[in-house]
């Protein structure tokens, strides 16, 4: 296999708070190839966000990266000086993030956006940077973007809205984009057409995509693998059909078994009793023990490791080649 | 857009003629003008046609109708204490005072913009706590005692300002300036620190909180996910959300700047409307106060309505509403 785009390795974020530090993230790896789609989802506060932030470098004081290394093609990002990495921000990794409404600078027009942002980026003169903003328009799917690069993002709806966002991601060519939670804020109807152009993007462009949602049935819909998320932890990570079908980690299982299915109206959708921990007050050992109705006494005690199991890699002592009495 | 103005203007019209009746009022309140006019042994007959000439007989209605169309014509009478017309004593303090109040708002504006910015942008430095200290002082101490401590270091122990007056003046047409010598400059820098230290640092705390809210907004973070260099987010794009708050408290302060100049014209005995209103008020001489009370009122819906348009043009979003609802 090539090199992949992006390769996060043992990664930990940690935030300065007054009753000393907690970690956000604690320990997460995985890659993305070019082209893939790596769904990435877990709970509100699973540490998904701040993983892509942390990849893009933005990660703001009290918080910092307190370990791992992050590439990107072989480039380390994590410790870039601040220029080098503003230079890597929209240039070779976009990012789309969760509400159109509130991530376009209400004052200017969006094609002054693109503009701005393409010059950074890239040596074009005012002319040709326009033309490029009303080509990338027109490949978001928005109508007469000729006219409407002069609007001002009032003028858009939120779909719409969402597409320039995307135009923005891409405008550099990025070979990464890392999108939280680009749906979350939309319309069903939209939804499904923001993901299936993403999707087509990364397609066209041989472009590596972090998908970052709560939603399973996005990443089902879109991802070609999927980490599952949780407590600043990665679970489980594998191909994104497999994970579905035949989930491992206990929190994987009960994350699929919650998805509502049409057919299945005559039994009631399955709860993970409980909620996740909040970071000031993470378990010993497994950090899912105390909802886990497979836990053993080495889940108390022991933090378990990633195992690879097929494609599949899960961090569950039930799988451990040590046999444990209380296997599923 | 023009419904919006013309909308404004008509409501701007409505206020000046509310304040019209408060200012004719003052007439009539504050006891009969002929005897502000007349001597103490002047005969009955002599007041009546000193009453007469003023029409003052005529029913109250009429005398409003007439003060509010001269006023219209910025006609105010005759003063009591100097027997000239009011528009014309006006007319020459006037440029003193808007001088003066221009100056110590530009003075407000550049250093409180400047010292927001960089104490918002470097909030951790040691000047931007000592800016936030010093703004305290600048609002917390009376505009008087700052003209009064300028005029002790500046003028009485250096020597290096005048410590009253306007200095040498040019005529430009009806306009006397200051602006255009040496002693003129001189002596409009200490009025205009002593004027424009509260709104600066007014401005400067508003720029410092409005930036530091701008910067968590998610257009910001959006920007620098851009990969926007630092400069053009902070400027190009947090500054200029940052200023919509203050341009309102800007342009709405230029009013009080000029209504607060009566201290600071006082303290500099600055030969501006301020200084002419306090002579007024210490000689009963109601035809100043009246004009002057109209002339603040119209300055600060003037204000007002040029805020509300500039409001328009900084924010297209308001644009856009503004025409829907015409």
């Amino acid at each position: 296999m090539t090199e992949p785009v992006l390769s996060v390795r043992n990664l930990q974020v940690e935030f300065a708070s007054r009753r000393g530090t907690l970690r956000a993230i604690d320990g997460v790896s995985f890659d993305i190839a070019k082209g893939e789609v790596l769904g990435v989802v877990g709970e509100s506060g699973a540490g998904k966000s701040v993983t892509g932030l942390a990849v893009i470098g933005l990660i703001d004081p009290p918080g910092r990266i307190a370990g791992g290394e992050i590439h990107l093609a072989g480039l380390r990002i994590d410790n870039l000086p601040p220029e080098e990495m503003r230079r890597v921000r929209g240039k070779r990794i976009g990012m789309i993030f969760q509400d159109p409404l509130t991530s376009l600078n209400p004052l200017y027009r969006v094609g002054d956006q693109i503009v701005e942002t393409i010059r950074t980026h890239l040596n074009l003169s005012e002319a040709a940077a326009r033309r490029r903003a009303i080509d990338l328009l027109a490949e978001v799917g928005i109508p007469a973007p000729e006219k409407r690069i002069d609007g001002y993002p009032h003028e858009f709806s939120g779909g719409m809205r969402q597409r320039v966002v995307i135009a923005l991601a891409i405008c550099a060519e990025p070979e990464l984009i890392i999108a939280d939670e680009p749906t979350t804020a939309l319309d069903v109807s939209v939804q499904a057409q923001i993901i299936s152009l993403i999707k087509r993007l990364g397609r066209d462009h041989g472009t590596a995509v972090m998908l970052v949602t709560h939603d399973m049935g996005v990443i089902a819909e879109t991802s070609d693998r999927v980490a599952v998320m949780y407590a600043g932890r990665v679970a489980e990570i594998g191909p994104v059909q497999d994970v579905v079908k035949n989930p491992l980690h206990p929190y994987a299982k009960g994350l699929m078994g919650a998805i509502p299915t049409l057919a299945g109206d005559d039994k009631r959708l399955m709860q993970i009793p409980g909620s996740m921990p909040r970071l000031s007050a993470i378990p010993r050992g497994c950090s899912f023990n105390p909802r886990c109705a497979f836990a053993f006494d080495r889940c108390r005690v022991e933090r378990p490791e990633p195992l690879a199991r097929g494609a599949q890699s899960v961090a569950c002592h039930l799988y451990d080649n040590v046999p444990a009495e209380s296997a599923a | 857009m023009l419904a919006f103005t013309l909308r404004r203007a008509v409501q701007a019209i409505g206020v000046m003629f509310a304040v019209g009746i408060i200012a004719f009022s003052m007439f009539r309140f504050a006891g009969d003008p002929v005897n502000q006019i007349v001597s103490l042994d002047t005969p009955a007959a002599e007041r009546e046609a000193v009453r007469k000439s003023l029409g003052l007989d005529d029913p109250v209605p009429v005398q409003f109708i007439r003060y509010f169309a001269d006023a219209a014509q910025f006609k105010f009478g005759v003063s009591y204490q100097f027997r000239q017309p009011v528009s014309a004593l006006l007319m020459e303090r006037m440029p003193a005072t808007l001088e003066l109040a221009i100056c110590a708002t530009i003075f407000a504006m550049v250093l409180g913009i400047l010292m927001g910015v960089y104490s918002a942008l470097k909030r951790d430095t040691m000047l931007a706590k000592l800016f936030q200290a010093v703004s305290l002082i600048g609002i917390s101490l009376p505009t008087f005692l700052i003209g009064i401590l300028l005029i002790y270091l500046f003028a009485v122990t250096l020597g290096w300002l005048p410590s009253f007056g306007r200095g040498e003046v040019v005529k430009v047409g009806w306009w006397t300036t200051g602006l255009l010598t040496l002693s003129g400059l001189k002596a409009l820098i200490m009025p205009s620190i002593t004027l424009g230290l509260f709104q600066m640092t007014l401005i400067m705390r508003l720029v410092r909180a409005e930036m530091l809210e701008v910067l968590r907004t998610d257009y910001i973070r959006f920007a620098r996910a851009r990969g926007l260099t630092t400069r053009a987010v902070h400027f190009g794009h947090a500054l200029k959300n940052t200023l919509i708050p203050v341009i309102t408290v800007a342009g709405l302060q230029f009013g009080s700047v000029i209504a607060f100049s009566i201290i600071t014209e006082t303290v500099f005995q600055w030969p501006g409307m301020g200084l002419l209103f306090v002579q007024a008020v210490q000689n009963v001489d109601i035809p100043i106060m009246a004009a002057y009370l109209l002339m603040v009122s119209l300055i600060f819906v003037t204000i007002n309505l040029v805020v509300d348009i500039l409001y328009t043009v900084v924010d297209p979003r308001l644009r856009s509403t503004v025409g829907r609802a015409a």
